[in-house]
């Protein structure tokens, strides 16, 4: 991979901690700019020393305020901090407000919480992969905590969020009935549970209803053996003794994770301590029961497929303009002329025709 | 990559600086801009100079729009223009300052580098058309 000369005193800049290359460098990965890829593949040297925590929930469950709450904890204590908050776009203009960095504001000034909003304007996956690279961006500038705030948009909201190590959930107090702690989704992906608001009506139900189905879950098998016994703790304690009861745990059993209830309120900062204490009892037991490696493996994996949809899809997309263009084609399908299923068909023989001439190239090269 | 051409966008700030609580005419231009296809960030109320510095490097936004009712923008223009130059961001980011701005006052702004004010009276329009006009181009 080459780079143009820019983008190389872009990298050595950012390396050297310079926040407005960092900020650039988010810009090009955003739009695709020329040139990115040579740049984000050239930060992967520089990666893999950053926590990344993603927090999710529905929209006004608390996240950004949390975020901001979480940000100044791990700034008292140290640490250097990139936030990534992702905001819906317009599906009709493109445009987007960008609110949550207004609730930002227990940092400011201090460059050392860098935050950047996004839009959520790529389709097909973009917003994931952009995600993903501006996470890389932030490691490589060398930030300790990088979080992930979503959209917030709602139960299926599980994608970006495979960019994180580590997941929390919001869930506001009466959220709804308990069938909604059964579906499936976004409930199924907490490593941590967050009932923000707690000093609100309905606060001990929400947790009573979360533990019974963290609880329903280690029944249900994955938890095994040590599943009773975490579920009559949960029973029996409060919320504040549960997080002990965890920690303990997760010295003697490093094979699996309870998602733990942490009751908070953003805007006074109460429960944040705990919160961050869950956060990092997660990380250690990724470490420990090796299922960060395992977990760091899927999501390059996952990155490659997605660079591979991506470049395929492009290919595609000339492929489309060179038959006539897509309208002319969805206009034949309306007026009962073909169908889709064949035109996919037609569209990719040329280009299966070449992979395969390709393949028996290759073999007979081998030979 | 033909399919990805279009997915720049024009990032603005929209900020409200100082003790001006008033923030209806920055909703607005906020609304607009969004509705024009830009990528609108709002800083919210009373923010320092250095809080709307921070946000516009780190957001790395090509439009800037300070709103200014309470009558400090000579104060507090000048204060972000040297915080932008500070970090190598003044004279890539198209500076404009919408408010209460009076005649005599409109020079020195513009020596500090805001490239246009627009006063009450304004149409969206024209602030839309003069964005799209000198953004930067990068």
């Amino acid at each position: 991979m080459t780079m143009d000369e820019s983008d190389e005193s872009l990298l050595e800049d950012l390396l050297a901690g310079e926040h407005r290359a960092l900020a650039r460098v988010i810009s090009k990965i955003e739009n695709r700019s020329p040139g990115y890829r040579d740049l984000v593949s050239e930060l992967y040297a520089h990666t893999g020393d950053a926590d990344v925590i993603g927090i999710t929930g529905s929209p006004g469950a608390g996240k950004s305020t949390l975020v901001d709450k979480l940000a100044e904890e791990y700034r008292d204590r140290g640490e250097t901090v990139g936030v990534i908050a992702i905001d819906p776009s317009s599906p009709f203009s493109g445009g987007a407000v960008l609110g949550d960095r207004i609730r930002m504001a227990s940092t400011v000034g201090d460059m050392d919480v860098f935050v950047r909003s996004m839009s959520a304007r790529g389709t097909l996956g973009g917003l994931s992969t952009a995600t993903a690279d501006a996470v890389k961006a932030m490691d490589a500038f060398g930030k300790d905590k990088i979080i992930i705030e979503t959209v917030g948009a709602g139960q299926n909201e599980i994608d970006i969020v495979r960019t994180a190590d580590t997941v929390a959930v919001l869930v506001p107090p009466g959220s709804g009935d308990d069938i909604q702690t059964l579906k499936a989704g976004i409930l199924e992906i907490a490593d941590v549970f967050v009932v923000n608001k707690a000093d609100r009506d309905g606060a001990d139900r929400t947790v009573q209803e979360l533990r019974e189905m963290v609880h329903l879950g280690e029944e249900s098998g994955l938890g095994g053996g040590s599943g009773g016994h975490h579920g009559a703790d949960a029973m029996s304690g409060g919320g504040d003794d549960r997080g002990d009861a965890d920690g303990d745990d997760g010295d003697d059993e490093a094979t699996d994770w309870t998602p733990p209830i942490v009751e908070t309120v953003a805007t006074k900062g109460t429960g944040v301590e705990t919160f961050i204490d869950e956060l990092a009892n997660h990380r250690t037991y990724l470490v420990d029961s090796g299922t960060l490696a395992e977990k760091v493996r899927q999501r390059y994996a996952e990155e490659i497929r997605t660079l591979l949809r991506e470049d395929v899809h492009s290919l595609l997309e000339d492929e489309l303009a060179e038959s006539g263009g897509i309208d002319d084609l969805a206009e034949a399908v309306r007026l009962g002329e073909t169908d889709p299923y064949s035109i996919a068909g037609d569209v990719l023989a040329p280009v299966e025709a070449c992979i395969e001439n390709l393949e028996t190239n290759a073999d007979s090269n081998a030979e | 990559m033909s399919s990805e051409q279009d997915a720049e966008s024009i990032r603005c700030l929209v900020a409200k600086v100082g003790l001006d609580g008033h923030d209806r005419g920055a909703h607005v231009v906020a609304r607009a801009f969004r509705d024009a296809g830009f990528e609108v960030i709002y800083s919210g109320l009373h923010k320092a100079p250095e809080e709307i510095v921070q946000a516009a490097v780190q957001e790395d936004v090509d439009v800037l729009g300070i709103s200014i009712l309470s009558g400090a923008h000579d104060t507090l223009v000048p204060k972000i223009m040297d915080g932008l130059a500070e970090y190598g961001a003044a004279d890539d980011t198209l500076v404009l300052v919408g408010g209460v701005i009076p005649e005599e006052d409109r020079e020195g702004l513009k020596e500090e580098g805001v490239a246009a004010i627009f006063g009450p009276g304004t149409s969206i329009e024209e602030t839309i058309e003069f964005v799209r006009e000198n953004a930067p181009q990068r």
